[in-house]
């Protein structure tokens, strides 16, 4: 199958996540990446595991990212690697980095540079916080940049104080973001014929993902958002019954609906708190806890029985457990193996992308460091 | 010049998901026309997501649908399938959420719509596919959080599954979907051949969570487990968390223990030098550290461990980010128009394109606003009467 960017060359400066995630969406759409790597221990990512998990040199973290990649170690402060990669760099298509503001400059591979090597180069820049202002050479770090942009305010109880979203939500938005630019670039540079400029950062990412209440903030006299105080409440803006709530064996989510009929249905009582559509907003919480009182009573599939057939939108809250060995899990095949060579395989996730029916799938794992320098240097004559 | 200058996309799409990849089309340059169902249009309009209501209709639907324009047809009406044909048949783009099968039983699927404009890119969301047993289900983001696993990555270990705060399922979806359109509108631009773009939001939820699903699926199935208290990340040891202080609270990213208890004299911590013991032993560190930063204020600590390079930082809200120069430096808000004069603010496209800011003043449709100029710009097949 023909993948939509066949053809494309990525020379990736980036390491940790949100770059080398839009190099892996890249590179799964078709086009071939390269890892830009420092000899001495390449991307940092290569070293940072989580449970200390790793397959031979790298962490499991770094193959999970970087599959489908090839690498090519230099020093960019060695005059001779620097050489060789402005040559790649003369024949890439897209270029991306994520060093702090001023670091490319001093190479002599920021924008401007580059543009002269390769006047239709794509120029992809990952930051933290932008190129300006107090904030630019704060570390882009994914917790950090939640915590400043007021989205630890949107999960949990109020009680809970600032709640963090428990993956790094800021890199891959902002990779997600990255990958859009620079797919916009192509489509742009197909016109003009000219190189493009892609910025991105992950606090304008962050703030992108909080759009829709940002814009009620914003509108709304500067009111601040305001958490359920009860325990299970999902979404600061919504009101009852949205939110999670336990039962005798188990755990139930009830998104938005029509309160009078899933109170008739579960037999729990609300005429008290429910006198006019908009208790839903002003008495939420209490609605969210007399809810939770009844559902304890009975186990999840009971309710689920009840609500379900009736359209009221609910589903068992799983475990990755439980959810992996679902049929609809299955049947979307969403894993895939990688073949690491040796008879040894991993198995990570593929791209969510269909593409005329087809998962785009590929079995190709990442890189060890350097991997491909000799077939690059052959290749692009760089030698 | 925007990058999808020129470019036409026919969104049928509602609520969140399509309509946000819709708007960062838009948002690149692309003349977005919404396709809305007469009299009540895209339910995003009326559906009480937040209860401000702005002219008439929900904050939130200001926010996914300004820089677009709304087109107000009936369906089951021929005239106006027909006129919708039309349309589709100059589009580049064309995208839809419905549940699986209603595109086929109005005539707008993939197969009847790449019949009358072979390089049109089709993009479909759905909620856990076409096939399978739960291709009916409500494609809703609470319940695509509360099946995929997502709900046990945040908050503490004792508080039960806790959402993410936002429809972030959604926002992923129309993310990716936004991503394999334009990957296919690179190709058409060099190879004018059309496609079939569909998204899941189920694949969308764990291509997420890419990380910890491998790692679940790599290491004999162990589940994530969050610590006990100040909790930010299931699979990452301590100090990785956010603390409450004497005045406000910290954020701490991955440090040493033992710098930090230097930096921060309090001696408990030095004797925590082993990597592994940071996550093996995370509740009892997290629990000295909640406790020692309680003692004094959040700039004190900053003051200490920011000039030693220790990745930390204040928490703010939005009112405290949107009066810091940080956040003004970014020009993040743009003020828009509605047709009527309706302005409100709302956040900008975060990518920007040499050098600019992909901003737009145009606000949100009033529901069928541009139906008499879309018909007179593309309809021409037959004079319809459509008053």
């Amino acid at each position: 199958m023909s993948k939509p960017l066949e053809g494309v060359l990525v020379l990736e400066f980036c390491q940790f996540l949100a770059g080398p995630s839009a190099g892996l969406k890249l590179a799964d759409l078709g086009a071939r990446v390269i890892k830009i790597e420092r000899p001495k221990g390449g991307d940092a990512c290569r070293q940072l595991a989580i449970k200390n998990l790793f397959l031979e040199d790298d962490s499991l973290l770094f193959h999970t990212i970087n599959r489908n990649k090839e690498s090519y170690a230099a020093d960019l402060k060695n005059p001779e690697d620097l050489s060789k990669l402005k040559k790649l760099i003369a024949k890439a298509d897209i270029m991306t980095h994520n060093f702090r503001p001023g670091v490319m400059e001093k190479i002599g591979l920021d924008y401007e540079n580059v543009k002269a090597l390769n006047p239709q180069i794509i120029y992809g820049m990952v930051t933290g916080y932008g190129t300006k202002g107090p904030w630019k050479n704060k570390p882009g770090q994914d917790l950090l940049v939640q915590s400043v942009s007021g989205l630890t305010y949107l999960s949990g109880a109020d009680v809970d104080g600032p709640v963090p979203f428990g993956l790094s939500v800021s890199d891959i938005m902002c990779g997600n973001h990255l990958a859009q630019g620079l797919m916009a670039g192509l489509i742009k540079r197909a016109r003009t014929q000219k190189s493009v400029l892609v910025e991105v950062s992950l606090l304008e990412s962050i703030l992108d993902v909080q759009f829709e209440v940002l814009t009620t903030y914003l509108n709304d006299g500067g009111k601040l958002p305001e958490r359920s105080s009860a325990r299970g409440s999902a979404h600061a803006y919504l009101s009852a019954p949205y939110g999670m709530y336990e039962t005798k064996n188990g755990y139930l989510a009830l998104a938005m609906g029509n309160l009078e009929s899933i109170s008739s249905l579960m037999a729990c009582n609300i005429a008290d708190l429910y006198k006019h559509t908009n208790a839903a907003f002003d008495n939420r919480d209490q609605l969210i806890l007399r809810f939770a009182e009844t559902f304890k009573t009975e186990n999840t599939a009971y309710w689920l029985n009840i609500l379900e057939p009736n359209g009221i939108w609910c589903a068992e809250v799983l475990n990755y457990q439980q959810a992996t060995e679902l049929k609809a899990y299955k049947a979307l095949d969403i894993e895939q193996q990688i073949d690491l060579g040796n008879g040894k395989s991993m198995k990570t996730t593929a791209s969510p992308i269909r593409l005329n029916g087809n998962k785009l799938t590929s079995p190709k794992p990442a890189p060890k460091l350097g991997f491909n320098n000799q077939e690059i240097s052959q290749e692009f004559g760089i030698n | 010049m925007r990058p999808l200058e020129d470019y036409l996309v026919i969104d049928f799409s509602q609520f969140l998901s399509g309509p946000s990849a819709s708007l960062r089309l838009a948002d690149m340059g692309a003349r977005v026309i919404k396709i809305e169902r007469q009299g009540v249009g895209d339910i995003c309009r009326t559906l009480y997501t937040s209860n401000l209501i702005m002219n008439g209709e929900s904050s939130v639907f200001h926010a996914i649908n300004r820089n677009k324009e709304s087109f107000e047809v009936d369906l089951k009406n021929e005239e106006d399938c027909e006129m919708v044909r039309e349309l589709l048949k100059k589009a580049d783009v064309m995208t839809h959420n419905f549940r699986p099968g209603v595109m086929d039983r109005l005539g707008f699927d993939y197969a009847s719509v790449s019949a009358l404009n072979p390089t049109i890119i089709y993009g479909e969301i759905s909620g856990y596919g076409n096939n399978g047993e739960w291709k009916n289900k409500p494609g809703q983001d609470l319940l695509l959080q509360s099946v995929t696993g997502l709900t046990s990555l945040s908050g503490n270990a004792d508080t039960g599954p806790m959402a993410m705060g936002l429809s972030i399922v959604d926002m992923l979806a129309g993310a990716h979907l936004a991503q394999g359109l334009l990957a296919c509108l690179y190709r058409k631009a060099i190879k004018n051949e059309g496609a079939l773009i569909q998204v899941s939001m189920m694949e969308s939820a764990y291509d997420f969570q890419f990380e910890t699903i491998t790692t679940f699926m790599n290491d004999g199935g162990a589940l994530p487990e969050r610590s006990l208290k100040n909790n930010a990340n299931a699979y990452l040891g301590a100090p990785y968390g956010i603390y409450k202080t004497k005045n406000g609270h910290l954020a701490l990213a991955m440090a040493s223990l033992p710098a930090l208890g230097d930096l921060l004299k309090c001696a408990d911590l030095l004797k925590y030098s082993d990597l592994k013991a940071s996550f093996d032993k995370r509740d009892e560190i997290k629990g000295i550290l909640a406790e020692h930063l309680l003692t004094a204020e959040t700039s004190t600590w900053l003051s200490v461990l920011e000039p030693a390079d220790i990745w930390c930082a204040d928490v703010l809200n939005w009112q405290e980010l949107m009066e810091h120069d940080g956040f003004k430096v970014l020009d993040m808000i743009q003020e828009v128009e509605m047709l009527d004069g309706y302005q409100y603010k709302t956040t900008r496209c975060p990518i920007r394109i040499d050098g600019e800011l992909l901003t737009s003043s145009k606000g949100s449709p009033k529901l069928g606003q541009d139906n008499q100029s879309i018909i007179k710009e593309f309809i021409t097949l037959n004079p319809v009467d459509n008053a």
